[in-house]
């Protein structure tokens, strides 16, 4: 209650002044919501016919006139907005990787070339599945532009996240990022059922996170009386012994970050989501959500709660030891690749978190490089299964992979590429990266949690290679899917995707300098 | 200093080939085997010429220097260097290639099954797999060392999985995840050394502070395990018998021949120079693991039925005398265990080419119980598996003899009692490979072998190096003993390893032979 007062009156004494916002340091997320607010007026006044093509126009333009803002801000270390907002180099790294992701994530949305049908979404969302009205709008060649607006929302709350420097802004980019997602997540064209089922999931859970988020912003508030992120930091500093309310608070709130991360124990939400969600969908969501959300719990820990380490880097441990050994263990029993991927993201935020539990520098520029490498090669994986089809739509069960890779060599060994890299194989960016996050935590002192690590990832190795094994080493049944050939977008986003995974792999030094050049969060 | 990147070259020349092998049409499977060959032979002719230039003489054991940057944020250089233990084997590897190209023309059919792979496939990924061994004898970097281990499964990995016999998937993923185990604890050990050391440099390893003995015999564990895995050393060596028994002849020589002496090569320039002192705590320990892989092997070998799983089995036993030879720290030791590697490269081609042959001639079928009398249809094929087994229990001229007494002399040296069980194993190692000799190609002729075809001239010259390189070796080993003993004085200084004095005036002058 005294902090509270103490706030109320700190507001009374000060006259009220017209903040100053330094447009320049907003543009490249103003640009992106700029262009939602667009998007929405398009639906309403474009002739149906015309809002494909302009939506498109208008994600891409906005997209890349994000990117080259970004670009422009390169070098900047000042808090913008009234301090609500962190524009540093690891901020700015980590907004530049959501958008480019965004960019390749909207190629795999845009593509119409794989299904009969049209795209991944559903012909019009509001139609009961398997109803009617359903087959009509599908057999008129219905399909919805709206996913676009949404997308930009999500995109802009994802370039908001990891520069949110107080608690407040923090969760609202965490909303903005998340409504769009969970709606999106719905619109699937085929399995519609499933789909709805994951998004209903996804929302609830991801209420109740968020839900966690507030509780544990309010209790820091409480006990700290600022919401900034310097603000807490330099109290946390002062006040030394009343650290019950103090650690009930991170958990709450990191416990809100790690959902969206898809860290165990929190990950439940993620296999469901991954298989049920538009293949296009999830694999932008499980490359940039991680990237937003691994970006806005580093700030976190290591800006407002850095001088906590020694009270949250026990609790991370556990989490990321969880984390890698439920990712990997349970991907073993999977026969969807959907979700085996799903639980394959998840060990890999558990070897991110090595990265962020080691507290340094090298685990800051480790976690980044690693959530630059792994959305790369995510986006690729998930481009890979939205070709992989038969007449039901894309095959996702394992065993319809088998003997993949004598029908289609070529898609079969960019698979495998990827696969190698989420194994870590040298010569591939996994390999980097995971060095990089393994160096950091071992020079913090976490031996053990490396050797565990380096365990999980032996387990993780088995499940990755036996899709390899399927696609290469099984002889092909009348079961086996083909490989559909995509326009110029999916075409793209692969193409993409597989350079990056195997240049980051060999000449990784250019995007580590990047990096390092960076430096830390402004504090 | 030579400016010629001689190393960088030898590596992209198969690493271009593979390139050219695979974008050749599928429909021409001969101009695939011929290119590669092709291939083969130029890097052969690349090492003469190295080999050649390489100054046995010269103070600096490592020639051929490369080092430019390569990852400088974690002070990773791409550093290339050879002595003379890794231009012997670099050599070997050359020598084998075209050896098993050559032997294995027919070994893959156009595929009739769909999950097999197809012709120009196989021998791309064996041009593959030769640029990743010479960039890992010839790694002067723990990083890039690293890189050349772990990248060189996967090809390894689809020679096995797409080309092997009834269980090579199965063979496949347990050789690869084997393999992963001991990659991924050298990873962490690796990872523990440079942030003890600062650098990956080999050279700047050794040049820095000492490592505290305690962090010596954590970080010497993981890379030994992953050099004992690899090797493979008993208790490490399940993988072994299965992926030699679902492999091609020609896959299972570049894998037991060459890929193999990566984990024994690694224990003499990574294990014994960086941690001279956890090398000198773990001895004992490896050395009795070493004997029982010795017996364990030899035993083994002895009661098996299927020609691949024997011969995978006499591999690790005598892979045994080489592990024993370099952790008895004396210079007849290490410089025997490198001769041994050679010979048993060799002797290993010969016997699984010579059985490859014999296989194909009968459906397949690897069980000696299918064989009996081989040498009245086949006398040639019969004389060339004598002379197989004879390399391979160390007949007295050929270079595996050599090897094998110079081990068991180093043994002799530091640890009498060692040496003399170990000599023990010879006598079983003879056992088995006279059995086998016997079984398959004396007595009466086999059902369903009355006919079968004696060598082709296109087998017999796959062959005919190999048997000349053992007796040549065998009669005169200078060559290889010539650059290897300079670099095994390097390795012994490194370690602080004094050879023992003399305790009988003779054992110094046999040394002294030994060594000219």
């Amino acid at each position: 209650m005294n902090a509270v007062a103490s706030v109320i009156h700190a507001v009374d004494a000060t006259p009220w002044v017209m903040p100053t916002l330094d447009y320049r340091l907003l543009a490249p997320v103003l640009i992106v919501l700029g262009a939602g607010v667009v998007s929405v007026l398009f639906e309403a006044f474009l002739p149906r016919g015309a809002r494909r093509p302009a939506q498109l126009s208008l994600v891409f333009v906005s997209l890349i006139a994000a990117l080259i803002a970004v670009i422009n801000l390169n070098g900047v270390r000042e808090t913008a907005g009234q301090g609500a907002l962190a524009i540093d180099g690891p901020g700015l790294i980590l907004q530049g990787t959501v958008v480019v992701i965004a960019i390749l994530g909207a190629l795999l949305m845009a593509e119409r070339g794989l299904d009969p049908n049209g795209d991944a979404f559903a012909a019009r969302a509001s139609s009961l599945p398997g109803s009617e009205d359903e087959r009509q709008f599908t057999a008129r060649g219905y399909f919805q532009t709206e996913i676009w607006t949404f997308f930009l929302f999500a995109v802009g709350g994802m370039m908001l996240f990891p520069i949110a420097n107080d608690l407040l802004m923090m969760f609202v980019a965490l909303e903005v990022m998340s409504l769009p997602l969970y709606l999106l997540a719905g619109m699937a064209r085929r399995r519609r059922l499933l789909s709805q089922e994951a998004a209903l999931k996804y929302f609830v859970l991801g209420a109740f996170a968020s839900a966690f988020f507030l509780y544990g912003a309010a209790l820091l508030y409480g006990f700290s009386g600022s919401i900034s992120f310097a603000g807490i930091a330099s109290s946390l500093g002062s006040k030394t012994g009343e650290t019950a309310l103090i650690l009930i608070a991170i958990g709450l709130v990191v416990a809100g970050l790690l959902f969206k991360i898809g860290a165990a124990p929190f990950h439940q939400w993620a296999p469901d989501v991954y298989q049920g969600a538009p293949t296009p969908l999830t694999g932008f969501m499980a490359a940039a959500v991680k990237i937003a959300a691994f970006g806005a719990l580093l700030r976190l820990l290591y800006v407002a709660l850095g001088g906590m380490r020694w009270d949250w880097a026990p609790m991370l441990w556990v989490i990321s030891i969880l984390t890698m050994f439920i990712g990997a263990i349970l991907a073993l029993t999977q026969s969807d690749m959907k979700r085996m991927i799903a639980y394959s993201s998840i060990a890999q935020a558990g070897f991110i978190l090595l990265g962020v539990v080691a507290a340094s520098a090298a685990g800051l520029a480790g976690s980044i490089f690693y959530l630059i490498a792994y959305a790369f090669t995510t986006i690729g994986v998930f481009a890979v299964i939205s070709m992989v089809r038969d007449e039901n739509g894309e095959a996702t069960h394992l065993s319809k992979w088998a003997g993949l890779g004598r029908k289609s060599p070529f898609i079969a060994t960019l698979f495998t590429i990827f696969m190698l890299a989420l194994t870590g194989i040298p010569l591939t960016s996994g390999f980097i990266g995971k060095f990089y996050v393994f160096t950091a935590a071992y020079a913090s002192g976490d031996k053990w949690l490396v050797i565990a690590a380096v365990l999980a990832s032996l387990i993780a190795a088995f499940f990755y290679m036996r899709v390899v094994v399927l696609m290469f080493f099984t002889e092909p049944t009348q079961e086996t899917a083909t490989v559909a050939i995509p326009s110029v977008f999916t075409t793209v986003a692969l193409a993409a995707s597989a350079t990056v995974t195997v240049l980051l792999g060999i000449f990784p030094q250019p995007l580590l300098d990047l990096i390092n050049n960076a430096g830390v969060f402004i504090r | 200093m030579n400016s010629f990147p001689w190393l960088t070259v030898l590596g992209l020349v198969p690493l271009g080939g593979s390139v050219v092998v695979a974008l050749l049409p599928k429909s021409k499977p001969l101009l695939a085997k011929q290119v590669a060959f092709a291939i083969s032979l130029v890097v052969l002719a690349l090492v003469v010429v190295v080999a050649l230039k390489f100054d046995g003489s010269s103070n600096s054991p490592y020639q051929f220097v490369e080092i430019h940057d390569w990852i400088p944020s974690f002070g990773v250089t791409y550093s290339l260097g050879v002595d003379g233990i890794g231009l012997v084997l670099i050599a070997l590897s050359a020598v084998l290639i075209p050896v098993t190209i050559l032997a294995g023309w027919n070994d893959v059919e156009q595929p009739q099954a769909e999950s097999v792979g197809s012709v120009k496939g196989y021998f791309a990924l064996i041009l593959v797999l030769e640029t990743m061994m010479i960039g890992v004898f010839a790694a002067t970097d723990v990083f890039l060392f690293y890189v050349f281990f772990e990248a060189m499964l996967i090809p390894v990995y689809f020679m096995i999985g797409r080309y092997g016999g009834a269980q090579r998937s199965y063979a496949a993923m347990k050789f690869l995840i084997y393999s992963l185990v001991g990659g991924l604890f050298m990873l962490a050990a690796m990872i523990g050394l440079y942030i003890v050391t600062g650098t990956f440099n080999w050279f700047a390893i050794l040049s820095g502070a000492d490592i505290d003995p305690t962090t010596q015999k954590f970080l010497f564990l993981g890379f030994f395990l992953a050099f004992a895995i690899k090797a493979p050393m008993w208790p490490f060596h399940t993988w072994l018998p299965d992926a030699a028994a679902a492999s091609k002849p020609g896959t299972a020589v570049l894998l037991i021949g060459v890929l193999d002496k990566v984990g024994t090569f690694g224990m003499i320039r990574y294990c014994l120079p960086i941690f001279p002192a956890a090398s000198d705590f773990y001895a004992p320990v490896i050395i009795v693991l070493a004997v029982v892989g010795i017996f364990y092997g030899a035993f083994v070998a002895l009661g098996q039925n299927d020609l691949k799983r024997l011969f995978a089995y006499s591999s690790m036993s005598h892979f045994g005398f080489i592990i024993l030879g370099i952790f008895v720290f004396t210079s007849i030791g290490i410089s025997g265990a490198t001769i041994y590697m050679v010979a048993h490269g060799l002797s290993t081609a010969a016997l699984f080419l010579t059985a490859g042959y014999l296989m194909q001639r009968r459906d397949g079928s690897s069980l000696l119980s299918d064989y009996s009398g081989v040498n009245k249809p086949a006398p040639v094929l019969a004389g060339f598996f004598l002379f197989a087994a004879l390399s391979s229990l160390a007949l007295p001229g050929l270079v595996s003899f050599v090897g094998e007494f110079m081990v068991l002399l180093g043994t002799f040296q530091r640890y009498i009692w060692v040496g003399g069980i170990a000599t023990l194993g010879i006598v079983i190692t003879a056992a088995y490979v006279l059995r086998v000799y016997q079984k398959s190609m004396t007595g009466a002729v086999g059902s369903g072998l009355e006919h079968i075809k004696d060598l082709t001239g296109r087998e017999i010259t796959a062959l005919v190096p190999i048997a000349a390189l053992t007796i040549f070796l065998g009669l005169y080993p200078a060559p290889v003993l010539n650059v290897v003993n300079p670099a095994v004085d390097t390795v012994m200084t490194l370690v602080g390893a004094t050879n023992p004095e003399p305790t009988v005036g003779i054992s110094s002058t046999t040394s002294q032979g030994a060594q000219q």
